[in-house]
């Protein structure tokens, strides 16, 4: 579904991905790992702009207008479904059912009692959650994420893993976090300087073969 | 009863529960539909009609004008561009300075006050005051620029100088002293900002100085009025196509080896044969601007009877006009700025899009409202109309152009909405905060220049202001400039307040 073959990436003279060949099928949830600026960002941009019409993106900075409510925010993600006149209701006021369909996404991420609070006024997490609920909102069946519970403690983590993994079909996500990676990701694709040097299936793996990938 | 207090707590508990999960709208957004709701109230007390028999031909014949523009008297044009920017670069370089040495002092809530009325008189009102004390002496010229200019150097320099760092100048001031502390440890690190700021203020120096010729000064505005009476529209664009360019060249002309050099001419172009009557000047401040019952001795129920008599008749009118005016510019302003800041945003118009809106907005913003004004009430007749639209089509430039700039600096999100859905969802909200900032910032400027525009016939302060100096009543004429003056502070720490008050609304900075 997805395909990337020799794909190289070069930022300011330096390379960062070099000879990437990755083919990811539709239902795999598959977790990139790897060291800060081993290039997990930049093969997540080259995956994502090979069908960016499909894919529901949380960007690492989330990508968040930090002057609209959170109900706004998420409702970002369907834009595109509708008719410019109905956005442009539920900007100045929200529609009772648009605001029941945020609602929702929300509960299922415990944000529900802050849909119209300011998203300038939540915590960081609360912000990652707000992106998390915009790709929700998008319809889309493939998910596309970078560093999506880095702001968030364990408990919480694992709830919105346990939710993203129910709600989209496809995944892609970029992870520091090798626990989690390993919990809810079938595929591990284990990046270093650039190469990918470990790709296998998460039951094959055991956290120390990962470890090694962090130099630790 | 406890039943009863009982429900109405239930009630209440209900309706703050209730509260806490609606939606409620911001307070930018609550204080944005104030102005437009009090903008709507003023227009029905507004005349806002066309007086002019034929206005479309007339506006035909000024554009045909611009097809073939003009320099047939070239002596004439070139040596009002010669005086305009002669008696801005005096006028600011004064007034920078003695701004500067008035920003050491900025502590003393005398010097505060002081810059602050002295700013909020406009440099026409200055031009007219001088012109009753010396003249057509070019000091007229170089006080009415440089004496606004000096209390506006004062307040900003003395915020630059208060934001930047003072580490090195609070350890060397100790055994150096402050002056030398000064040069050494802080200006080194302000300069540039010094400079940035002084540049802005002579693009608006030349602005000023171009617009003091409609009083009476031999600048740009003397020339452009004369031409346009005549209905020589081919020269009037010649005028103003080399304003146009002298303002987007300034980075060219104004060169620091250069400036020494223009400095030491100036003073040749702006000299005249005219001399000072110290005779004029002492008569002016012992008789002409005491208040006529206290000149003739009259007592003060004489004076109040004047003075209520000159505040009922005169300056209420004019007080009630310049606020509609004001109001509804400043509407204006915000609506036109939001249509116009995409114009040069990279997120909606290629190179050639947005090359086409710069050049559009760097005329309207190059073109003092003054002169606006001037050409939209000769084709249109004298009502509010041409006034506030000029103020509008000035400030939305400006403005505008600030918010393009600032879109640019955006980062949206590969999947962001792009067109009017983008407009509205990702970019403005971005840059609202941003764009009220600048719109009150310029509401007391916008006041001001509404004042201002009275002189063109329009029934604003400057109006009667104007008339009074006409008819040689300089006593009424200071009072109302008095009030003008004391107005503009009042609008403009109200400008502040309710910026603070937004900005306190906001928990994260501006994204």
């Amino acid at each position: 579904m997805l395909k990337l073959e020799s794909a190289r990436a070069v930022y300011q003279g330096k390379p960062v991905l070099q000879d990437v060949t990755l083919h990811i099928p539709a239902g795999q949830k598959l977790g990139l790992v790897g060291h800060s600026g081993s290039g997990k960002t930049t093969l997540l941009k080259l995956l994502y702009e090979l069908r960016p019409k499909d894919i529901a993106l949380v960007p690492q900075d989330y990508g968040l207008v930090i002057n609209l409510s959170v109900f706004h925010n998420v409702y970002m993600g369907q834009l595109a479904r509708q008719p410019l006149w109905y956005n442009l209701i539920n900007l100045v006021k929200p529609l009772s059912k648009p605001v029941n369909e945020v609602r929702e996404i929300l509960q299922q991420i415990q944000l529900s009692e802050k849909i119209f609070d300011l998203v300038g006024t939540l915590s960081g997490g609360q912000q990652q959650r707000t992106a998390i609920a915009r790709a929700m909102m998008q319809g889309s069946e493939i998910m596309f994420a970078d560093e999506p519970v880095s702001s968030l403690d364990e408990q919480q983590s694992n709830m919105i893993m346990r939710t993203l993994c129910k709600r989209f079909e496809t995944i892609v996500l970029a992870m520091h976090d090798i626990d989690l990676a390993l919990e809810y990701c079938d595929r591990i694709i284990g990046l270093q300087h650039g190469k990918i040097i470990i790709d296998a299936p998460s039951n094959s793996l055991h956290r120390n073969d990962l470890l090694d990938l962090y130099g630790e | 009863m406890p039943l009863a207090i009982a429900c109405i707590v239930m009630i209440y508990l209900t309706f703050m529960e209730n509260k806490e999960v609606t939606f409620r709208y911001s307070r930018r957004w609550k204080i944005s539909w104030l102005f437009v709701i009090i903008a709507l109230l003023c227009l029905p007390f507004a005349d806002l009609s066309i007086n002019t028999y034929d206005p479309l031909t007339e506006l035909g014949r000024l554009f045909a004008g611009l097809l073939q523009p003009t320099l047939s008297g070239i002596e004439k044009p070139f040596e009002a561009l010669l005086q305009t920017v002669a008696f801005a670069l005096l006028g600011v370089t004064a007034g920078s300075l003695s701004g500067f040495a008035l920003a050491q002092f900025f502590h003393y809530r005398l010097i505060r006050y002081v810059c602050a009325m002295v700013r909020a008189v406009h440099e026409l009102f200055w031009a007219l005051i001088f012109l009753q004390i010396f003249g057509l002496h070019p000091l007229t010229g170089l006080l009415a620029l440089g004496l606004p200019y000096a209390a506006t150097f004062a307040k900003v320099y003395a915020e630059i100088i208060e934001e930047g760092d003072r580490r090195a100048y609070d350890i060397i001031r100790q055994n150096s002293g402050v002056i030398a502390a000064f040069f050494y440890a802080r200006l080194p690190d302000l300069s540039q900002h010094f400079i940035t700021y002084t540049m802005y203020r002579l693009e608006c120096g030349l602005r000023s100085s171009a617009v003091l010729g409609f009083v009476g000064l031999p600048t740009l505005g003397y020339y452009l009025s004369t031409a346009f009476m005549e209905g020589q529209y081919a020269e009037v664009w010649a005028l103003l196509i080399m304003f146009y360019l002298l303002i987007a060249g300034i980075r060219y002309w104004v060169r620091p080896k250069l400036l020494p050099v223009y400095l030491l001419i100036a003073p040749f172009i702006i000299a005249n044969d005219s001399t000072i009557s110290f005779d004029n000047v002492r008569r002016f401040f012992t008789q002409d601007i005491v208040p006529s019952p206290l000149r003739h001795g009259e007592g003060f129920d004489a004076l109040w009877q004047w003075f209520s008599n000159l505040f009922m008749t005169e300056a209420l009118p004019g007080i009630v006009n310049t606020l509609l005016l004001t109001q509804l510019a400043l509407v204006l302003t915000g609506l036109l700025t939001m249509l116009w800041f995409p114009l040069v945003s990279k997120l909606f118009f290629d190179r050639l899009g947005r090359g086409v809106g710069h050049l559009f907005l760097v005329i309207m913003r190059s073109t003092p409202e003054y002169i606006l004004a001037f050409i939209l009430l000769t084709l249109w007749g004298p009502s509010m109309l041409p006034a506030v639209i000029a103020l509008a089509l000035h400030n939305a430039a400006i403005i505008g152009h600030l918010m393009g700039r600032y879109s640019n600096e955006l980062l949206l999100r590969p999947d962001a909405s792009r067109g009017i859905t983008g407009y509205a969802f990702e970019v403005v909200p971005r840059i609202y905060a941003q764009f009220l900032a600048f719109l009150f910032y310029r509401w007391e400027i916008i006041f001001r220049e509404t004042a201002i525009l009275g002189i063109l016939g329009i029934t604003t302060l400057g109006f009667y202001i104007d008339s009074a100096i006409q008819d040689i009543r300089l006593d009424k004429a200071m009072i109302l400039i008095l009030i003008t003056a004391l107005m503009n502070v009042g609008i403009d720490s109200l400008s502040h307040f309710i910026r603070s008050k937004l900005r306190l609304s906001i928990n994260l900075k501006q994204a």
